[in-house]
């Protein structure tokens, strides 16, 4: 029952946030309600049990990509946004094939989601959650998905080296 | 109900209500010791030696007029000094003062939450400070706040790397991420780590210094380039919260720094039988004394030390510190699996 409560609770605070960031019309505002949405989503976490994957999003993602983007945003834009609004209609067409999208992906999931009885543990997921669920992330990372952590390190050096390469002066 | 509900709280309590007194306490010693150094007396006026001081201040700056500028963004100007102290006091969740205690025939755990990932909420509640500094940048509207607060972002993140490559050497040591754990780590292992991990804590006392703006990093706040750094459009009560939180930040520095290094609230060399005399202190004294030692050097690098120099620190947090941590941590992995 607490549960529930927390959850829907934190569900709305998330969703509206998340409605707030594309509907702010100040950029650094809907900036920020990015930032309360991981948080919210950081706290949902916290209520899964997850504390390591709640603190890494809240270090990661409101701690640092968004500090980023903030960045950007005030150096960018410093002045009030132009009042220009593109024609609504003219982005109809495009918005309707990707709300349709995910239309379709959304009541896939409640499809799937009904045909399996409610309580069904899904398939590989342990019967009781480890003790301390940080040793239970790491050791998968270097064990069962020892190949996609390896690349995922790979594709940031790529793009750490390309990053380097852009920003750099160029030689006279 | 009692166990999950009011304990909690009450610990909750006692303790918000312990650092905000430590706080403004710190103001005082501050400006008491910068004096002493100075060859002055510092306040005398308001109670025995000024003691009282702290309550003189925090009453003016209640009264004081709180103004807005005009051109300000009223939301974040609002949103920024509550977004600079809050993650300062939240950080204090984790910190241990003591070990399990009996009172009134009730054992008490002195840790408001003993999670199994302190050492990284601690991380991430530095990384969220850094928001009350550029919102109080932009929202001024005012060219040297926003001059300010990027300096003193771009400060805080640099710095912030370091501090975590050098976090992560620790817990390689201690092996685990619970600041409880840590203690006990060090119990274990017969040491603070410290003597363990040298490198690493003269890294974090560098950039715990530049995380909180401090002397000789305090490039935010350099009044003869900025007029008062990101603060400067502040006034009242909002200003203080801004101030506050910085000596906030000091004391969690200082408590990390003591936890992670020099035992938390273990006794001088925890396994030396002889020294057994020092146990008569109970632990959580152990605690403050050891953080108030590095609260005093924190104010007695500010009374000796000049300012740097903005880019002679970023050369300083990107070339040498964090090197210096990448190869601590490669280091003590190699030790840790060699030994």
């Amino acid at each position: 029952m607490l549960e529930a409560i927390v959850f829907y609770t934190l569900a709305v605070f998330t969703l509206g946030f998340g409605v707030l960031v594309i509907t702010a019309r100040n950029t650094v505002h809907s900036v920020l309600f990015l930032v309360a949405n991981f948080l919210c989503v950081a706290v949902l976490y916290v209520a899964l049990a997850a504390e390591f994957l709640a603190v890494i999003q809240v270090l990661v993602y409101a701690g640092g990509i968004v500090v980023l983007y903030l960045f950007v945003v005030m150096l960018v834009n410093l002045k009030a946004i132009p009042e220009a609004r593109v024609d609504p209609r003219r982005r109809s067409r495009l918005g309707f094939v990707l709300a349709a999208a995910l239309l379709a992906e959304v009541s896939a999931i409640l499809v799937y989601a009904g045909s399996r009885s409610p309580m069904a543990p899904a398939p590989g997921a342990p019967a009781t959650p480890a003790p301390g669920n940080t040793e239970t992330v790491g050791w998968l990372l270097y064990t069962d998905y020892l190949v996609p952590f390896e690349v995922a390190s790979v594709l940031l050096l790529v793009a750490m080296i390309g990053a380097i390469l852009l920003a750099r002066k160029q030689e006279a | 109900m009692v166990e999950t509900y009011l304990v909690p709280l009450l610990k909750i309590a006692v303790l918000l209500n312990a650092v905000l007194v430590a706080v403004t306490y710190m103001v005082l010693l501050e400006r008491k010791v910068i004096a002493w150094v100075q060859v002055r007396l510092g306040p005398m006026r308001v109670g025995p030696y000024g003691v009282l001081q702290p309550i003189a201040d925090a009453l003016k700056l209640m009264l004081k007029e709180d103004i807005t500028p005009a051109r300000a963004d009223r939301f974040v100007f609002t949103l920024a000094p509550i977004v600079s102290m809050v993650p300062a006091l939240i950080a204090f969740a984790v910190i241990p003062f003591d070990d399990e205690v009996t009172l009134f025939g009730y054992k008490l755990s002195l840790v408001v939450a003993d999670v199994n990932v302190g050492l990284l909420y601690v991380v991430a509640t530095t990384s969220i400070s850094v928001y009350g500094i550029i919102l109080a940048g932009y929202a001024s509207n005012s060219k040297f706040p926003l001059l300010a607060g990027l300096r003193a972002s771009a400060q805080l993140i640099s710095y912030e790397v370091a501090v975590t490559m050098m976090l992560v050497s620790i817990v390689v040591t201690a092996g685990t991420l619970s600041m409880v754990g840590i203690v006990k780590a060090q119990l274990d292992a017969h040491l603070w780590f410290v003597f363990i991990q040298p490198v690493a804590f003269v890294i974090l006392f560098i950039g715990g210094l530049a995380e909180t703006n401090r002397a000789p990093f305090d490039l935010p706040e350099a009044e003869q380039e900025l007029t008062g750094g990101f603060h400067t459009e502040y006034s009242g009560m909002r200003f203080a919260l801004f101030f506050l939180a910085e000596y906030a930040n000091m004391i969690v520095v200082s408590a990390v720094a003591t936890t992670l290094f020099f035992g938390g609230w273990l006794r001088p060399f925890p396994n030396v039988a002889p020294l057994a005399f020092l146990d008569l202190v109970p632990g959580w004294i152990w605690f403050l004394m050891k953080t108030f030692v590095f609260l005093y050097i924190f104010i007695w690098i500010r009374a000796t030390l000049p300012r740097y120099r903005y880019d002679q620190l970023m050369r300083l947090g990107w070339k040498v510190l964090i090197p210096l941590a990448i190869a601590n941590l490669v280091v003590s992995g190699i030790l840790k699996v060699l030994l």
